[in-house]
């Protein structure tokens, strides 16, 4: 059960019953759908950007824990940071998660979304960690077609 | 439960036919594993792993084509294979045995040649609601290269195909009809019997996708009538990668060939090719030798472990199943056919099957979660996706309780 509760530490469990910025948004000036056909996880994506920053982001959908609530703390992130912080926090993110199983992650700068550290240990459930990430990236480069984690 | 009872003769003794595949003893995260994934793909009994290593060792050689002896010693294997393959499904002759990669390569083939040979814009293919991608992208490939068109026999609330929605679908424009024995998302097994009268009183030919059928259930081809049966061997305690096309002789010589190259000619020159006799004639390149070799031992010890026996042991399983699960709080089945498989697909309230998925497997229990295959099964069901447990004729009413113990610790976590 140890590894399971690294998984699925209370904080993702939160999230996953009462997500953050979960609603749909009315002015969004970019918006992503995100499918990971495996699991049939979708979501949609709102951002309203502002100059470079990212002035609000909201998600809808369906997905597994691991999946809303990586959505529900990267909205939690990335609101008010400039688009290349973003970016930035992404890349440092997805190290995080596909980082070598046997070592210990530490998550430095990454605050809430080193809750996710446990993920290396379960490879199968990375796609599920990154789908709003990668559907956020879609909508940054205002991308037509629906993020696919495949 | 009956091995309670003193009848000695024909006891179904699951823990002998356990004993046979070594896999069944190892652990996984530390626990024995439960295997509940026969729907994706079943474990391999000592006498097919054994056999496969066999014709490696000491029969390996290509096949139709060398004068050999230990060509002719794989040539003959390998028809052998066929004509056992051909005995089980009930063919009246091995020539109506096409071997291929499986289900997926045998519907395929099909969809390629039929409607090359007999589809034109406006004509309809039939399929019904709760099909496997593999027996509705090929015709959707079909339908785009011709320009007919595509129907479907809405399912019911249970996960049904209502004979006289299916009835009503065919049109004088129906060419051909293709539906499953057995839904792998929902466990129904369809009346095909009874569909594929309906469909030949009016003169349409039927295929019948038989992957989920053939491990579970006597099959008999000549029987049900179809004009086309297709199955694959790694779900039927066979291999990967070789499974089978039942064809009637009369159409598969109406057929033209699937893919071009060596084995399935009988001259090539550069002005004319004539191709070979059935059923080698949709056989193109060196086929997978063992695998058919050893589709052939599976069948046959599966005949000996006996289709009735493990149709009724796996009845049992699921009638525990269904009771066992449908007590626990929040626990949803999904697929309440009358006529059902060893399948229960399921969903828990305020868990993604996904998050089931991993938990149960961190206790040695391997489910299958996500859409299996079928969209639009769960799309009509509206729901995203469901946890899949399949039983397979080594699985136990203990497994099943270990299941059951597995989703309590589920419910335990995200309650
Ligand atoms: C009903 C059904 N049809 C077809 C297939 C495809 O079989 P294969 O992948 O072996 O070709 C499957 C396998 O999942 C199935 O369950």
């Amino acid at each position: 059960m140890t590894e399971l509760r690294d998984l699925y530490q209370e904080v993702i469990l939160d999230h996953n019953k009462s997500p953050h910025n979960y609603r749909e948004m009315a002015d969004a000036s970019r918006i992503a759908l995100g499918h990971n056909p495996l699991c049939g996880d979708k979501m949609k994506l709102y951002v309203r950007i502002d100059g470079d920053r990212i002035a609000d982001v909201a998600f809808q959908g369906s997905g597994c824990a691991i999946s809303k609530a990586s959505a529900s703390i990267m909205t939690d992130a990335i609101k008010g940071k400039t688009l290349t912080e973003a970016e930035t926090l992404y890349g440092q993110f997805h190290e995080l998660l596909t980082g070598p199983p046997d070592v210990k992650a530490d998550g430095a700068g990454l605050g809430k979304l080193a809750v996710f550290s446990g993920v290396r240990e379960f490879p199968a459930r990375v796609k599920c960690a990154t789908l709003a990430w990668h559907t956020l990236e879609t909508a940054l480069k205002g991308q037509q077609e629906v993020a696919k984690t495949e | 439960m009956s091995t309670a009872t003193k009848t000695p003769a024909r006891v179904y003794d699951v823990e002998s036919l356990r004993a046979q595949f070594p896999i069944l003893s190892r652990t996984v995260h530390g626990k024995p594993l439960v295997y509940l994934d026969n729907a994706n793909t079943t474990q391999k009994p000592r006498v097919v792993i054994d056999r496969d290593r066999k014709y490696y060792e000491e029969e390996n050689a290509n096949i139709h084509r060398g004068t050999h002896w230990l060509s002719e010693k794989a040539t003959e294997a390998y028809e052998g294979g066929r004509a056992k393959v051909a005995r089980f499904l009930g063919a009246a002759s091995p020539k109506e045995i096409v071997f291929t990669r499986g289900t997926t390569e045998a519907i395929n083939l099909v969809a390629s040649s039929f409607s090359q040979a007999f589809l034109e814009a406006g004509d309809e293919i039939l399929i019904t609601g709760l099909e496997h991608h593999s027996n509705i992208v090929p015709w959707q490939l079909a339908c785009e290269r011709t320009g007919a068109k595509l129907v479907v026999v809405p399912i019911t609330d249970d996960g049904e195909v209502p004979a006289d929605e299916f009835e009503k679908r065919l049109t004088p424009r129906t060419k051909l009809a293709a539906v499953s024995h057995v839904s792998n998302a929902l466990g129904t097994i369809n009346p095909v019997k009874e569909l594929i009268a309906i469909a030949h009183a009016v003169n349409v030919p039927v295929l019948v996708d038989g992957a989920q059928a053939a491990p579970h259930l006597p099959i008999d081809v000549k029987d049900l009538g179809c004009d086309f049966y297709a199955v694959s061997a790694h779900k039927m305690y066979g291999p990967t990668g070789i499974g089978a096309l039942y064809g009637k002789a009369e159409w598969l010589e109406k057929l033209p060939p699937y893919q071009g190259g060596g084995d399935m000619i009988a001259s090539v020159t550069f002005e004319k090719t004539t191709y070979n006799e059935l059923p080698w004639k949709f056989e193109a390149g060196t086929a997978n030798i063992a695998g058919g070799i050893v589709f052939g031992v599976a069948v046959d010890w599966l005949t000996g472990v006996g289709l009735a026996a493990i149709a009724a042991h796996e009845h049992d399983l699921l009638v525990h199943a269904t009771r066992t699960l449908s007590a626990i709080p929040g626990l949803t089945i999904v697929g309440r056919a009358k006529e059902k498989a060893a399948v229960v697909s399921f969903t828990l309230d305020n868990v993604h099957p996904h998050d089931i998925g991993t938990i149960l497997d961190r206790e040695g229990i391997a489910i299958r979660t996500g859409q299996h295959c079928a969209q639009p099964v769960m799309d009509r069901f509206g729901i995203p996706a469901t946890a899949r447990a399949s039983f397979g004729l080594y699985n136990t009413r203990e497994e099943v309780d270990a299941l059951a113990a597995g989703l309590s610790k589920v419910s335990e976590m995200f309650g």
